[in-house]
């Protein structure tokens, strides 16, 4: 049991902007929370793979596809890094995985959204990890060592990502008409699931206020959405895309661009699973993960017989 | 059917990886892997896709020891009361002091 006076001296040690540690003593919740949250986090960049995995065979050109490829393997690293992380607080890999697969765990609804064009690519790239690194970035400064850690690599690779989908999408907005209504249709079908990636409002957020007090974030979802928003709303103009939505508009008083209602509807019914493709994603997942069984187990019982042989030869 | 702890989990290996010739190693992470040969092939696949080190150490988890939090005073407190060691401790005349 956590008693007050432990709990008093945590508290004094986040609020010193000190850095926590797998070995430190850290209240039961923080440790929870952690993992849930990191997990999370862990099983969105692996899920994150499949949209743009859709396209590697199709990209358009050998550059492209080396690119692509590039990326799809870099969200495979940050998975990693992440799973890493996770487990110093004691949790195990695989017991998270199943949790993902076969439990309750969650992952970030915006990959239940299928990849219908190219154009998706480009626009995941721009708007989806151009919101992760809005995240990620306020993530690196995370009270955790290992996640803030993980969070600061994941940023340094992240930024190519955005780029490329950046100079893409900006090629194609100033492509042939067929290429800018194709680049246009993307930016309209991603625009709101994007600003739901940062999770509801901190009114309807129940984790939020914990997190910040214990420092895992610093700053709210509606704070992080509105620094996503003015910095989009430039981008956008600055490649003659235009964003979906009529009430956006610069508020001179507050010095930010004013935006309208995020359809929450669709996004608890994509967190419930009744997004487009949550049932193909967690197929997907666990049929990888069922089909990778007897690798894993070959791959053991091989290093079992060379540990044997290399006894005998000595 | 209950799936839950029948799949097969690699040992864990701790990965340390020197960023340039001349420098310390330092510690990058944890990969998951059937023995050392796939741990270091893992350790570059998932630490330096982008050429962050020049060489990797891979360590079985379980054979780190480590200083604890809670015994961090009484270990570390015989360097406390030893000012003598740090070369400010030490006068010198101003003469050569102020030949940098």
């Amino acid at each position: 049991m956590d008693t007050q006076q432990q709990l008093d001296e945590f508290q004094k040690r986040i609020d010193n902007g000190e850095t926590i540690e797998p070995k430190d003593w850290m209240p039961e919740r923080y440790r929870k929370q952690l993992i849930r949250m990191m997990s999370q986090h862990a099983h969105s960049e692996i899920v994150g793979m499949l949209p743009e995995g859709n396209w590697i065979t199709r990209a358009p050109s050998l550059k492209r596809k080396m690119v692509l490829l590039a990326k799809v393997q870099d969200e495979a690293g940050h998975g990693l890094y992440l799973y890493s992380a996770t487990e110093t607080l004691g949790a195990e890999r695989r017991e998270l995985v199943e949790d993902y697969l076969y439990g309750n765990a969650k992952y970030s609804s915006i990959f239940n959204y299928p990849t219908l064009t190219y154009a998706d690519i480009c626009v995941i790239g721009w708007l989806v990890d151009g919101a992760a690194i809005v995240n990620q970035t306020m993530l690196a400064k995370s009270s955790y060592g290992p996640y803030a850690r993980a969070n600061l690599r994941i940023c340094k690779e992240e930024s190519f990502h955005k780029k490329q989908g950046y100079e893409m999408l900006a090629k194609m907005a100033d492509g042939t008409p067929e290429q800018q209504r194709m680049a246009q249709d993307a930016v309209n079908r991603w625009w709101w699931p994007t600003l739901m990636m940062f999770g509801p409002h901190d009114s309807d957020s129940p984790n939020s206020a914990e997190l910040i007090k214990w420092a895992v974030k610093t700053k709210t979802n509606d704070e992080l959405r509105q620094h996503f928003v003015d910095r989009m709303v430039m981008e956008a103009e600055a490649i003659g895309i235009s964003l979906p939505d009529p009430n956006l508009k610069y508020n001179e008083e507050t010095g930010h661009w004013d935006f309208g209602d995020i359809p929450w509807d669709e996004f608890w019914s994509v967190v419930k699973g009744d997004g487009p493709m949550n049932r193909e994603r967690m197929r997907a997942r666990r049929k990888a993960y069922e089909d990778g069984e007897w690798v894993r187990e070959a791959a053991m019982e091989y290093a079992r017989k060379k540990k044997l042989r290399e006894g005998k030869a000595s | 059917m209950n799936k839950k702890n029948q799949k097969t989990e690699w040992p864990l290996w701790e990965v340390f990886y020197q960023p340039k010739d001349g420098k310390p190693f330092e510690h990058a992470g944890s990969v998951h892997a059937p023995d050392a040969e796939m741990a270091l092939q893992n350790a570059r696949d998932t630490y330096a896709r982008r050429n962050e080190g020049i060489a990797f150490w891979v360590v079985p988890s379980d054979q780190i020891v480590a200083s604890t939090p809670e015994d961090v005073g009484p270990f570390f407190d015989p360097a406390n009361d030893k000012p003598y060691r740090h070369p400010q401790f030490y006068s010198v005349p101003r003469a050569v002091k102020k030949r940098k």
